[in-house]
């Protein structure tokens, strides 16, 4: 199991906001790994900074054995990271196909129609709404359509920003079944969530980040079984 | 300001229908209205049904409909705000004037020398969109208004104090703020704040109505053209745009160096279509009617600002019969017209109204995706 993403030591600023504090972890090869941690921890900065939006002072992000520290933004995800921002960012005014269709925009396009299929076969309901104006849809379908427009650009990793933010107990379920089918198709994931127990119960390594540093780390049992992170973020 | 103009852009963006059939739609509309639009001002004209002050504004017309549509491309498909095109719009006035009289005597055609001049604005004025547009495509919103305003002014000042003129031997001689001595009163070009004087006029009805056709023809295919689904994404959420890999800074210079060029072009016609003039047309002024024409069409409405361009440019030669009390009916017809289509309390009104009339069925479909969303 070869590494596909090795995050080392970086330390990232918001100005005079030290927001992460030197962290280092990796991702291997068809692993889901998860980064858990309250409001305000550095999840989200953690994946800015990956996917080129944000600069780390320190360290270095190597993603298949080459530096991406200081690649532009729109180079990355061609090299095969797509990240899907948290809050369901899709363009609001196009149609769910065309939203699709923009997530190729870097994609070869011989493989367009392939990877459409493939995103309609994971998300059975964004071909139903093929033809819907994607700002009226639910939700939930606007989280599968920001995940299915991830897939679109053919990633080597796919980083989700809390999917189940802001949706229904049944609605996450529905996510967090579909994020374990990817996984079990072969995609390396790495999933940023505060719900801590979902997310560690599709996990295989799990990571948990406080105030910018890395607290915990273990395979998803071993913290699950964790005394602290019970306390913490699985209310018992 | 800026986010206002943009959530009207994504409530309009929600009731697009299928795309391709809308931009078919949009195409259709807007060549429409230039070529039905041509041929009646031109029999009006040939029957003597248009009056001469009428027939004066043809050019201006087709110029600030050009305009309109190039700033379009900015205000409506890129989404930010700018309020300096009248600076594009003067390099490109004075571009052309320097260029056709350069070529006065060496290329006798007038549509040659038309043509020549309009490549060159288009050259500088993208240029010069370039040049500001890096710095500034950073800035969002009312910082690109502000920054972008104070270039017009820029501009229009240093056209103030230019001097541009030919001497005996046909060498062409600049200067800033003094005049030239080698060249005599007959070789004179720019003249400061008096501007261009002695222009040989190369502009057209028709020439002018190819030109708007042309920019047309450009922000169309650039609308419909996987660089315009970029540009309009990354308006659209621009951390969605980031996130499938779209080089924001890259489409959003695209637009605006774009929209530059056009204006200057726009402007180019507007300097060949009069024997004299100066820089104080310039101003912030215009740049505000230009934006205005964009606003009142709809933003991102190509054939709307073409219309509202058009009914502007007319409105003041119609209104004056209102002699002194003109710019004031001018003003009160703009805020009316302004507050039917923008104000959300009329608009919420009409909708609401709309959607009693609409079946019961569609209501259905919404509970159900509420319900699941909740
Ligand atoms: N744009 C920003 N400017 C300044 N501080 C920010 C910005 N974004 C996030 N932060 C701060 O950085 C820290 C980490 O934020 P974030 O990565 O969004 O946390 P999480 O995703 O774990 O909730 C927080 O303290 C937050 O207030
Ligand atoms: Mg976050």
């Amino acid at each position: 199991m070869g590494s596909v993403l090795t995050v080392k030591n970086i330390n990232v600023y918001y100005g005079a906001i030290h927001a992460i504090k030197g962290i280092s972890f990796d991702v291997n090869k068809g692993e889901i790994v998860t980064l858990i941690g309250a409001n305000g921890a550095g999840k989200s900065t953690t994946l800015h900074t990956i996917s080129g939006l944000l600069r780390s002072k320190t360290g270095d992000i190597e993603f298949l054995g080459s530096s991406i520290a200081r690649t532009p933004a729109h180079k990355i995800v061609s090299l095969g990271i797509s990240h899907v921002p948290e809050g369901r960012r899709i363009f609001q005014g196009l149609t769910v196909e065309d939203n699709l269709q923009m997530g190729a925009f870097v994609t070869k396009p011989d493989r367009i129609a392939r990877n459409l299929e493939y995103v309609y076969e994971q998300f059975p309901r964004l071909k139903e709404r093929a033809k819907q104006v994607a700002g009226t849809l639910s939700g939930g379908e606007q989280q599968m359509l920001a995940m299915g427009r991830g897939l679109m650009s053919d990633p080597r990793l796919l980083m989700l920003d809390e999917p189940s933010m802001g949706l229904a107990p049944i609605l996450v379920d529905q996510i967090f079944e579909i994020i374990h089918n990817l996984h079990k198709a072969g995609t390396t994931i790495l999933l940023v969530e505060q719900n801590a127990q979902m997310a560690l119960s599709i996990a295989d390594r799990a990571y948990v980040l406080e105030t910018g540093k890395i607290a915990l780390e273990g395979s998803a049992e071993e913290l699950m079984g964790n005394e602290q992170v019970q306390k913490a973020y699985l209310g018992e | 300001m800026a986010d206002k103009i943009k959530k009207s852009i994504n409530a309009k963006r929600l009731k697009g229908a299928v795309r391709n059939n809308q931009y078919r739609k949009e195409a259709i509309i807007s060549y429409g209205i230039l070529v039905i639009g041509f041929i009646l001002l031109q029999l009006g004209a040939s029957a003597g049904l248009i009056g001469r002050n009428l027939q004066g504004q043809f050019v201006p017309i087709c110029v600030y409909m050009s305009l309109a549509i190039a700033l379009n491309l900015v205000v409506g498909l890129s989404g930010e705000l700018s309020l300096g095109h009248a600076g594009f719009m003067a390099i490109g006035v004075f571009t052309g004037i320097i260029v056709t009289r350069i070529l006065e005597s060496s290329v006798t055609a007038d549509w040659l020398r038309l043509i020549i001049a309009l490549i060159a604005s288009a050259v500088v004025t993208s240029i010069a969109g370039f040049i500001i547009g890096i710095p500034i495509l950073g800035l969002r919103g009312d910082y690109l208004a502000i920054v972008t305003l104070a270039f017009g002014e820029i501009v229009r000042n240093l056209m103030n104090v230019l001097y541009f003129g030919l001497d005996k031997n046909g060498k062409l001689h600049f200067a800033f703020n003094h005049t030239i001595e080698e060249v005599d009163t007959s070789g004179r070009i720019i003249t400061g704040a008096i501007g261009a004087t002695g222009v040989h006029k190369t502009a057209s009805f028709a020439s002018a109505t190819l030109l708007t056709a042309f920019t047309l023809f450009v922000v169309l295919n650039l609308k419909n053209s996987k660089q315009g689904r970029a540009i309009m994404s990354i308006r659209d959420n621009r951390i969605a745009g980031e996130s499938i890999g779209l080089n924001v800074r890259k489409y959003k210079l695209m637009a605006f160096v774009m929209s530059a060029a056009l204006a200057g072009m726009a402007g180019c016609m507007f300097g060949q279509n009069y024997s004299t003039m100066a820089p104080a047309k310039f101003n912030v002024n215009t740049s505000v009617l230009i934006l205005v024409f964009v606003v009142l069409g709809g933003i991102g409405n190509i054939w709307g600002g073409m219309i509202a361009a058009a009914l502007l440019t007319v409105l003041p030669e119609a209104l004056r019969q209102f002699a002194d009390y003109r710019m004031l009916t001018y003003a009160i017809v703009l805020i009316v017209v302004m507050i039917c289509t923008y104000n959300p309390a009329i608009k919420a009104r009409i909708s609401g109204i709309v959607k009693k009339l609409k079946p019961k069925k569609k209501k259905h479909g919404k509970d159900k995706t509420g319900k699941e969303a909740a």
